[in-house]
């Protein structure tokens, strides 16, 4: 019983021991390597580093969410650039050319968001009614929503430069930047959604067991489509925090995002089996990815280096992972 | 009776629903451009599919086998920079067969991970993908790699030459799709690969030794694409650092098109060839009646989901999931 909370309790905090290692190391480093003057652990730059690591921050949010499910989204990335466009295209639309530069904006962000809630809904039907694992689902509508954001304007990126709109998204409380708040805004609600509320219990209980789910009563089809739902909704979020001051979008763009989010939740610990998992540590996941990138950045190592490191970071903390089960469980080694 | 025979019709149709669905296609494209089904134009589809398709027949295994490989697509852009990169520096004839160890060296760390370590393959790969990716761009230094003396090799053969009037990555495909069709269905190992992907607690009972047959598939694996690498490389004579990126969710989607289950035990190479020659065509066909190129990931997405259901549809005997 003692050692299983350990391990708990080691799995629980690992993410955070690592954040804390990474900020003691590049600091440290920073000072004989690094050629700027200023010191890593600089509150600006840890402000901004809330600020970057945002738009895919909060996709993960929804991806840990999909993953305690037992499911995984692969078109974030699409449905990311296809909200986009269309927070931007719509200013643009003559019918709603009265409303100014100010009326135009909540209902570009709205119609960006319920993009992305159609697109995430018709992932979730396809899933629930179909009854194709939601990896193929998503891996197909990867390719189909990615289409339709190259059907939208061909290959041309689009343009957009409303200044109310990036004042908007460039202000901010207490030296926090709006990206930044929304972000941890989101974090904090979907902790209370999946720690606090029946949808969050069944979200576990299906992903543990979905059978089991199945005969307590839990209508697993639409669960599943809330959830879907939650994601594209979160990943439109993303774009519009995002988009709203960059105001321009490569038919591209988002492209590998999905691997990102991914990355970030099985590095908060997140199981891709389903069943356990924790927002927090996600947020954690997300955190310590962003430090990487900079401290990387930091003391003067190459870019190019961040993908080697995160990659073989990822592998590791599966070893670990599968270390400590085995020895908190004495599971059986075939 | 009657009903019965129908029932019995309409089952196979849904088995073979991607089959009858390839056919309708040809004739509905050869009917709309006259152009479709000429000789040249068929060659040409064969031969630009064949790149995706090598690494497709490797990554066949390792799905049968119950595991998922996406780290294939960075792999191949590494194995093209690397062959490149070799080939001015240590001539084409020394620069291939290295550039083959360390690509399946790649894999063999892979099939460790995942075989020996039962690590979870999904995971593995995706931290594969990310640091071959980062590898890559280490070695190369982020630029872009060319061949200084471009007619002076023969280099160029494997991607650009032909033999009898027949595209040598043609040859390559094919060839490469029969011998790993008789390793899948006639030997010991194939059946192997089989029964570890079909029921891997049974199979260690009976003896197989897991692991072993996990690492073969990515060893397999890690081959297809260092052949995809060097008809990649030998095709286009330079390359950039990403030139496979993306590959490795196309080649599933081609794989799952041919029918095979991701959770393993299902699926041939024979299947997987059909899957990447109706992406070929698809796209080839779109294009020909005037389409835009991306109109082809909206087709492959409906075709995709199309397919899968019906092959599940057809196994539970009913058209909708049962989940409430």
């Amino acid at each position: 019983m003692t050692t299983s909370n350990r391990t708990k309790l080691i799995k629980r905090g690992a993410i955070w021991g690592f954040i804390l290692l990474e900020l003691v190391f590049f600091s440290v480093a920073g000072r004989f390597l690094s050629l700027s003057q200023t010191q890593f652990m600089d509150l600006d730059n840890m402000l901004l580093l809330l600020k970057q690591s945002a738009p895919i921050g909060i996709i993960a949010l929804g991806m840990t969410v999909i993953m305690i499910n037992g499911n995984i989204d692969l078109s974030v990335g699409a449905i990311f650039a296809l909200s986009a466009i269309v927070m931007l295209d719509s200013q643009t639309w003559p019918i709603f050319q009265g409303l100014g530069e100010l009326g135009v904006i909540p209902v570009a962000w709205g119609l960006a968001l319920l993009t992305g809630v159609a697109l995430g809904a018709l992932n979730g039907l396809i899933v629930w009614k179909t009854g194709v694992d939601a990896f193929i689902v998503t891996l197909g509508s990867m390719l189909g929503y990615r289409g339709l954001v190259f059907m939208y304007n061909g290959e041309q990126p689009t343009f957009l430069l409303n200044w109310t709109l990036v004042d908007l998204a460039e202000s901010n409380v207490l030296g926090l930047e709006f990206p930044a708040i929304v972000f941890i805004l989101l974090t904090v609600l979907i902790w209370f959604l999946m720690t606090k509320t029946v949808h969050g219990r069944n979200a576990y209980a299906v992903g543990d067991n979905r059978e089991a789910a199945v005969n307590a009563g839990i209508r697993v089809g639409p669960h599943m489509l809330w959830n879907f739902i939650l994601i594209g909704f979160l990943t439109a979020l993303s774009a519009v925090v995002f988009y709203s001051a960059s105001g321009s979008v490569n038919p591209n763009d988002g492209g590998l995002y999905e691997l990102w989010a991914i990355t970030a939740v099985v590095l908060g610990g997140t199981k891709l089996t389903g069943g356990s998992g924790s927002v927090i540590n996600t947020f954690g996941g997300v955190i310590a990815i962003q430090l990487l990138r900079k401290g990387l950045g930091h003391i003067g190592a190459d870019t190019e280096t961040v993908n080697l490191v995160i990659g073989l970071i990822l592998i590791a903390v599966l070893f670990l992972d599968r270390q400590l089960n085995i020895k908190g469980k004495g599971e059986l080694r075939i | 009776m009657a009903d019965e025979r129908l029932n019995a019709i309409s089952r196979l149709l849904a088995r073979q629903g991607i089959l009858v669905a390839f056919v309708i296609f040809m004739i509905g494209f050869a009917l709309l451009n006259d152009r479709f089904l000429a000789v040249d134009n068929v060659l040409g589809v064969v031969r630009s599919s064949a790149i995706l398709g090598v690494m497709a027949l490797g990554v066949t295994f390792v799905v049968i086998s119950g595991n998922l490989d996406l780290s294939v697509g960075s792999m191949m852009s590494f194995s093209t920079i690397v062959v490149l990169d070799l080939h001015d520096k240590i001539g084409p004839g020394l620069a291939i067969p290295v550039m083959f160890a360390m690509t399946l060296a790649l894999g063999g760390l892979i099939g460790l991970l995942v075989g020996y370590f039962r690590l979870n393959s999904l995971i593995v790969t995706l931290g594969m993908l990310s640091a071959i990716h980062g590898l890559t761009l280490t070695y190369s230094g982020g630029k872009n790699m060319d061949i200084a003396d471009k007619a002076g090799t023969w280099f160029s053969f494997f991607g650009q030459g032909s033999v009898l009037g027949v595209p040598v990555p043609i040859i390559l495909l094919l060839g490469l799709a029969c011998l790993l069709s008789v390793l899948l269905a006639k030997t010991p190992f194939g059946r192997k690969v089989y029964a570890v992907g079909g029921n891997g607690v049974a199979a260690t009972f009976s003896g197989i030794r897991r692991p072993r047959v996990v690492l073969m598939t990515y060893l397999i694996s890690s081959f297809c694409v260092a052949v995809a690498g060097l008809l990649q490389a030998s095709r286009s004579m330079g390359s950039q650092n990403t030139v496979g990126q993306g590959l490795e969710l196309e080649v599933l989607a081609a794989i799952i098109l041919g029918g095979a289950s991701l959770l393993g035990g299902s699926g041939t190479v024979f299947k997987t060839l059909v899957g990447v020659l109706i992406l070929g065509f698809i796209q080839n066909g779109l294009l020909l009646v005037g389409l835009e190129f991306y109109v082809q990931y909206v087709v492959t997405w409906l075709i995709i989901i199309l397919a899968v259901w019906l092959d599940i549809a057809a196994k539970r005997g009913r058209l909708l999931s049962p989940i409430a």
